[in-house]
């Protein structure tokens, strides 16, 4: 283990190679990242994209394969060892502890590492009564000057946006002594602004710094990266300049395949309103009010998009609808039949469909096969059940049907449906919601973390809905998304519908500039 | 490698039975008692006349309704510890209601049998109830009713039910023998031209039928599949529709039932009146039988006689004049169990067995 290289300059893997039990998650990668570069790395989930990244920070080791930082070689035994060579990563989910203060949060990552250093425990102690709060807080002034990344370091970070929060992870990685970041999905919970300024400033800090940038957005890819790494099944199919490529190239290496997402064409008449929500106000999980006098009307045959973002109201919207969660005032009529103070169970025997945000752990039971799950809101029913008794044989004859109308991916409808992947259980789910043939369909982040093959097949079978005359809100922050399915558009805020677009009327930037609280 | 996991399976139960044996051993040495008789007496004595083996079906009797009851818990997302006061809560009421009723032969052992079952579910309920009115942590208020249950039972033992005949202060407080009428009958008072020695009460049967019902219960029918869904992942079942509290108290009530039927059978099989220290602990070694069962009511049966032979090999220590004092028992007793569980974990655990399968690869690579 050599600690400190100095600069990091390059960084190559060679035949990287990485078994689990049953697969091989990554065969024979080799890279490379130059001073400068920032590389893109895209794939479908499943691709092998997050175990690789996992070797590089340490957290697994490779059955085969080197890496090399500038032309030496490297062995990452822990997470400990990639950061003392200055590599840094960004999760997805953002690791500060909310009722701490920015330097604080900083401050205790410090702590942890100068602890991790080793040496005997005298010594550690002495290091960790070190850290003093004002030098960490000039360090991170230091840092944020340096590459005009502002955040304040006494603010507490519940206060802060997503956006601003994963700032302060970045801040954080550099503060580390990160020279190499790695961004996992960096875009995915931020509002199209916040991007664009992210975007902007990754794009400065690669003059300093190398960067690999994990995302399922060509665009983003295409506007940041200058080299694409592509990896499919395992295998890195691709890699080259992003420059010689259009994004429809790299999705159709990304997949296998050409893909077309669905665009919502046809105009038609709506139909009679299917659900009509007035005056509605809801409690938040810590007593706010999450809705605050929201009206919102969806027809039969109409896709009405939610626009918003996260943490406006849009969980305790669909929840209210499905009776998940108490209505403080106000009404909800699903084809004419009233909802508030209906039992769940109730609400799903009137014909709500629902497609969670959660769909890991509140779409499925996890632990449960897939052909139960693809019966769970149906179990004490004909024809499942008969005379008291499950029908086994009943359940997997669904399950068979449902497997091959809706491509359900699996070695066996006996696995454990949590094993499955994030397109495969939306596949169950709304295999589950589609045949039960509801009147509404709440579908809530329906593609979030899908790659695009699964993401296309969804759009389908929603517009398919649609067709038929099922009422659909489509809750999303992906304003592409929302743009490409919705018949028209509603930007909720701060628990409030701001306003209510036509297809035609609706602009990313429009509805960028109203999700951030602005009236036009 | 061709059946790597078989050998895997037999090479990780031989190193736990080793390891078991020479910790054991060791203690036994310490203690200055002769290891084979000692282990010759623990694993073969049960098998070596079939009164031997009645007495180890007596002892299973018990810890499959347990077992069971603990399995439906289990199963329906809630942890019940509170088997030690189901028990003593059913065995209570049953006591109570057999001292009271006069019922001709098989009607009174059923409405025994029930109301200890009664007893039991009653006093299940109620963890569940404050789990799912008030929050109260089931491990928690398991475990105290367990207190409240043992200090009602020693107070009905020794006022309102104690045996006229016991003089005071003197002699464990007990209740009068129950009618002969409500006990579970003897095996061989049951079926003719038995070999003599087969003497174990016919709970057994009990006991299997009843693991046979709550699988069916739990995996055929659809009640069950809502408590198992609500137990697996109560947002998912709440999500799907189903009354996630309902399902949590129906379970305790039914997990309750189990043990307060343990109680019962014990009482009715085996002591014939109330007396103290009845339970036998089976409460909480139930709960180590329905993991080690695989928390699945038939995997309770062959875990429930695998206890049952070593607590009786080791109850049988001090007859076989093994030098050996009877916390030590208890103390080797516990060990074996440790260490054959975490076998069981380490053979189910197919990233372990992966791992060492692809170290033994690379080492015979390096090897040729």
């Amino acid at each position: 283990m050599s600690p400190d290289l100095g600069p990091i300059t390059s960084l190559r893997i060679e035949h990287i190679t990485k078994r689990f039990p049953g697969i091989v998650a990554c065969s024979d990668i080799s890279l490379s990242v130059g001073k400068g570069d920032v590389l893109a790395l895209v794939g479908e989930n499943g691709a092998g994209k997050t175990t690789l990244m996992n070797i590089l920070m340490g957290l697994y080791t490779p059955d085969e394969g080197k890496i090399f930082i500038n032309n030496k070689e490297v062995v990452f035994r822990s997470p400990g060892d990639a950061f003392a060579c200055g590599i840094g990563m960004v999760h997805q989910q953002y690791m500060l502890v909310p009722n701490l203060t920015v330097t604080e949060n900083i401050a205790l990552g410090l702590m942890q590492i100068q602890g991790n250093k080793g040496g005997s425990l005298k010594s550690r102690l002495k290091h960790l009564s070190k850290i003093n709060l004002e030098i960490v807080r000039r360090h991170i002034m230091a840092i944020s000057e340096h590459y005009g990344l502002l955040v304040d370091p006494d603010a507490a970070v519940w206060q802060l946006s997503v956006g601003e929060q994963q700032r302060v992870e970045l801040v954080k990685t550099l503060c580390f002594g990160a020279k190499f970041l790695i961004l996992d999905e960096p875009t995915s919970a931020l509002t199209p602004q916040e991007t664009d300024e992210l975007i902007a400033l990754l794009k400065r800090m690669s003059q300093e710094l190398s960067i690999i940038f994990i995302s399922h957005k060509l665009a983003e890819v295409k506007a940041l990266c200058n080299k694409v790494a592509i990896l499919r099944g395992g295998k890195l199919v691709y890699r080259g300049n992003t420059e010689d490529h259009s994004s429809a190239d790299i999705a159709a290496l990304m997949t296998g395949h050409e893909v077309y997402l669905p665009v919502n064409q046809q105009t038609r008449a709506p139909g009679k309103p299917m659900l009509e929500v007035r005056s509605l106000f809801v409690r938040g999980d810590r007593g706010n009010m999450a809705l605050n006098n929201l009206h919102l009307t969806v027809h039969a045959g109409e896709i009405v998009g939610l626009a918003g973002v996260s943490g406006n109201g849009q969980r305790e919207l669909a929840e209210a609808l499905t009776g998940l969660r108490q209505v403080e005032s106000g009404i909800i009529q699903l084809d004419g039949k009233d909802l508030v103070g209906k039992s769940p169970k109730q609400i799903i025997q009137q014909g709500m469909g629902y497609v969670p945000e959660e769909r890991n752990i509140e779409g499925i039971v996890p632990s449960m096969s897939i052909r139960e799950n693809l019966v769970l809101k149906d179990i004490g029913r004909a024809p499942f059940t008969r005379f008291g008794l499950i029908r086994k044989r009943v359940i997997d004859k669904n399950a068979e049907t449902m497997r091959d109308k809706f491509d359900i991916r699996c070695s066996s409808l006996q696995t454990a449906a949590g094993s499955l992947s994030g397109g495969n259980i939306q596949k169950v789910i709304l295999a589950r919601e589609i045949s039960r043939s509801p009147k509404f369909l709440i579908a809530v982040y329906p593609i979030r973390g899908l790659d695009l093959g699964a993401a296309e097949f969804i759009h389908k079978q929603l517009l398919a809905l649609r067709d038929q005359g099922v009422g659909i809100l489509l809750i999303s922050e992906e304003l592409e998304e929302i743009i490409n399915l919705s018949d028209r558009i509603a930007v909720i805020f701060k628990g409030h519908i701001q306003r209510v677009l036509g297809q035609g009327e609706a602009t990313q930037r429009k509805l960028g500039m109203m999700m951030a609280g602005v009236k036009d | 490698m061709k059946h790597f996991k078989a050998y895997y399976t037999a090479g990780v139960i031989i190193l736990a039975s080793l390891l078991a044996f020479a910790v054991s051993s060791l203690i036994l040495c310490l203690l200055g008692a002769n290891v084979f008789d000692t282990f010759y007496v623990i694993f073969c004595y049960p098998f070596s006349s079939l009164k031997n083996l009645s007495g180890v079906i007596n002892i299973m009797t018990p810890l499959i309704l347990v077992g069971v009851g603990i399995c439906v818990a289990y199963r329906s997302g809630i942890i019940n510890i509170g088997g030690e006061g189901q028990m003593l809560m059913g065995l209570l009421t049953g006591i109570v209601v057999a001292l009271h009723i006069d019922l001709p032969a098989p009607f009174g052992l059923i409405a025994v049998l029930m109301m200890g079952m009664v007893g039991g579910a009653l006093w299940g309920a109620l963890p569940g109830i404050l789990r799912t009115r008030f929050g109260v942590s089931e491990l928690l208020s398991t475990v105290m009713f367990n207190y409240i249950a043992a200090q009602l039972y020693a107070y009905a033992l020794r006022v309102p039910l104690l045996d006229p005949s016991v003089s005071s202060g003197s002699g464990d407080p007990q209740t009068v023998k129950l009618a002969s009428s409500l006990w579970l009958p003897r095996i061989n008072d049951m079926v003719e031209g038995l070999p003599k020695g087969v003497r174990f009460h016919s709970g057994i049967f009990v006991a299997l039928i009843l693991s046979v019902l709550i699988f069916l219960f739990m995996w055929k029918t659809p009640v069950g599949f809502k408590m198992r869904a609500a137990g697996s992942s109560d947002r998912a079942a709440r999500y799907g529709g189903i009354n996630v509290n309902r399902h949590l108290v129906l379970a305790m009530l039914i997990s309750g039932a189990c043990c307060g039927l343990a109680g019962m059978v014990e009482i009715l099989g085996v002591h014939h009146r109330g007396i103290g220290n009845c339970t036998g602990g089976y409460g909480f070694s139930g709960i180590v039988v329905a993991l080690f069962g695989g928390l699945h009511p038939l995997g309770v049966i062959p875990a429930a006689f695998f206890f049952a032979v070593i607590s009786y090999g080791c109850s049988a220590l001090q007859i076989n004049k093994i030098p050996v004092p009877s916390n030590m028992i208890d103390v080797l007793q516990g060990l074996v169990i440790l260490i054959i569980v975490a076998a069981k974990l380490i053979i189910s655990n197919p990233y372990l067995m992966d791992r060492v399968k692809r170290r033994i690869e690379s080492f015979r690579k390096e090897a040729a």
